[in-house]
């Protein structure tokens, strides 16, 4: 009896070291031929997974540079990739790049490399279609609403923390909720993905997007530290630009709620070296 | 490694986790009174008692913390405009406590419950036999051993209780612990493990103490039978 225990514990043990090596390693490995792109999974307009398809605008560019480097789209395998794992994910090689909202900054470019930028955002306000808040300026003692931890809430506390009050919550969508319900006047973030989230059809006619940014977020392509690729994928980025087709799948991506991309900085140039 | 140690000038690390401190405090609380109510009625001569106690304890228990928190933010704050007073913040402060006590207080029923099994059922028959009836035979007999025998368990609820007030971060709570490290990650990528660590540690700092604290109570207060 005692053996069979014993048995029975070994085995368990078995099977929960195997149960963790497959999630460590077993499902990152891809063959040759396909490329693992990292996007996110629940930014509509950017990066959705809408059952099996996916949608948006850092998926159409990133669907296209891939092509660029040679992968048709069958050979792309899409993972998600969090805000908060973006650069554990390409260090660990669990991605071979990354196209998820991702701001170009230092910190960031000293663990990863960055390719790009293929969009500047600017934080901005979704409100109301029929809120009288165009700016920042008009928050004085209105409720504002942006996700934990993330940049855009940090910047709110820091500028305009004495006049309004943040309520902060796991998502874009949840903030969008509260709108709906009326707790929230106002959710900030990148001002396209408040557009991509105005667009949704759930939505549609009763959000706007302010059209005043107040902050300059260049988004790009997340690399793994040292790599060669920076000069291909910038020239496909160009070429993308140069064709008309970034247009278009930003014109597709956040139809019907008016929006449009800060023209000064909008499309970036790009150099052929990492940014 | 000076690179790390920024980390602690630039963020309130220590008075992220006395915000946790605070929600475990005032949640406990919570969940005591509420649990041992309902361990009474679970416990209770009446049926119906008993099927109110159970219903709620298979309910709360089986649901999942993130959920209970993020209904009390989105649905009744946010939907249903329910206020429970304080300023912005500190009405999901309350809202927060309000969710893990509610939830605790599920895990803490069926611990003194358990106590109340290592009660010898000829305790309560002596209550009963001088005359005294339910509630003060529970009061008086019955829950001082209750407690006496339930420690670990409770402890264990406690401890549970402490890691879970990061949950808190769902429902708005945004200086708490497990948010503070989440802007951390946003803004110093380049220092990742580092702060996971530092975080990870800082749970073991405050949960170590309540363990040996509930090993040498219950070894102090044991019923002598």
């Amino acid at each position: 009896m005692r053996k069979n225990r014993l048995g029975a514990v070994a085995a368990m043990a078995a099977v929960a070291a195997l149960a963790l090596t497959s999630c460590g390693g077993g499902s990152g490995e891809g063959d040759a031929e396909s490329i693992r792109i990292g996007i996110k999974f629940d930014q509509p307009g950017l990066g959705f997974k809408d059952g099996n398809n996916y949608t948006g605008f850092d998926v159409d560019v990133a669907k296209y540079v891939a092509n660029e480097l040679g992968y048709a789209e069958e050979n792309i395998e899409w993972v998600s990739a969090p805000s908060a794992n973006r650069e554990t994910m390409l260090q660990n090689d669990q991605v071979d790049m990354i196209f998820a909202t991702y701001s170009i900054t230092e910190e960031r470019n000293k663990v990863v490399d960055f390719a790009g930028p293929y969009f500047v955002a600017g934080q901005d306000l979704l409100v109301a279609t029929d809120s009288d808040i165009a700016s920042p300026e008009d928050l004085n003692g209105k409720n504002l609403c942006s996700v934990t931890g993330s940049t855009s809430a940090q910047k709110v506390k820091d500028n305009y923390a004495e006049n309004t009050n943040l309520q902060e919550l796991p998502g874009y969508a949840e903030c969008v909720t509260q709108m709906g319900g009326g707790t929230i006047d106002a959710v900030t973030t990148d001002d396209i993905i408040l557009a991509g989230l105005a667009a949704q059809p759930a939505y549609q006619g009763k959000f706007k997007v302010a059209g005043a940014p107040f902050s300059e977020e260049n988004y790009g392509v997340g690399l793994p530290d040292g790599t060669d690729k920076c000069g291909d994928i910038n020239a496909a980025i160009t070429k993308m630009i140069e064709s008309g087709a970034w247009e278009e799948a930003l014109t597709a991506n956040t139809e019907g709620t008016g929006y449009t991309p800060n023209s000064e900085t909008n499309p970036p140039e790009l150099s052929d070296t990492c940014a | 490694m000076d690179n790390y140690l920024s980390i602690f000038t630039e963020y309130d690390v220590p008075g992220a986790f006395w915000v946790n401190i605070q929600l475990t405090f005032w949640a406990a609380l919570g969940a005591l009174l509420l649990g041992t109510v309902l361990a009474l009625l679970r416990i209770s001569p009446v049926a119906s008692f008993r099927a109110i106690g159970a219903s709620y304890v298979n309910l709360i228990r089986n649901t999942p913390l993130t959920i209970i928190i993020l209904f009390g933010v989105l649905a009744l704050y946010g939907q249903l405009g329910f206020n429970l007073g304080g300023d912005f913040q500190g009405n999901f402060f309350r809202l927060a406590v309000m969710g893990l006590a509610l939830y605790h207080a599920a895990f803490v029923c069926e611990a003194i419950r358990s106590g109340v099994n290592t009660v010898p059922l000829g305790q309560a028959e002596a209550a009963r036999a001088i005359g005294l009836s339910f509630l003060p035979a529970a009061r008086e007999v019955i829950l001082p051993q209750a407690f006496r025998g339930a420690i670990v368990p409770l402890g264990n609820t406690l401890i549970a209780l402490i890691k879970n007030s990061t949950v808190a971060a769902v429902g708005s709570v945004a200086t708490e612990a497990s948010s503070t490290m989440k802007t951390m990650i946003e803004f110093r990528a380049d220092i990742v493990i580092p702060i996971f660590l530092t975080f990870a540690v800082g749970f073991v700092i405050i949960v170590i103490p309540v363990g040996l604290l509930t090993t040498w109570l219950s070894k102090k207060l044991a019923v002598a039978r």
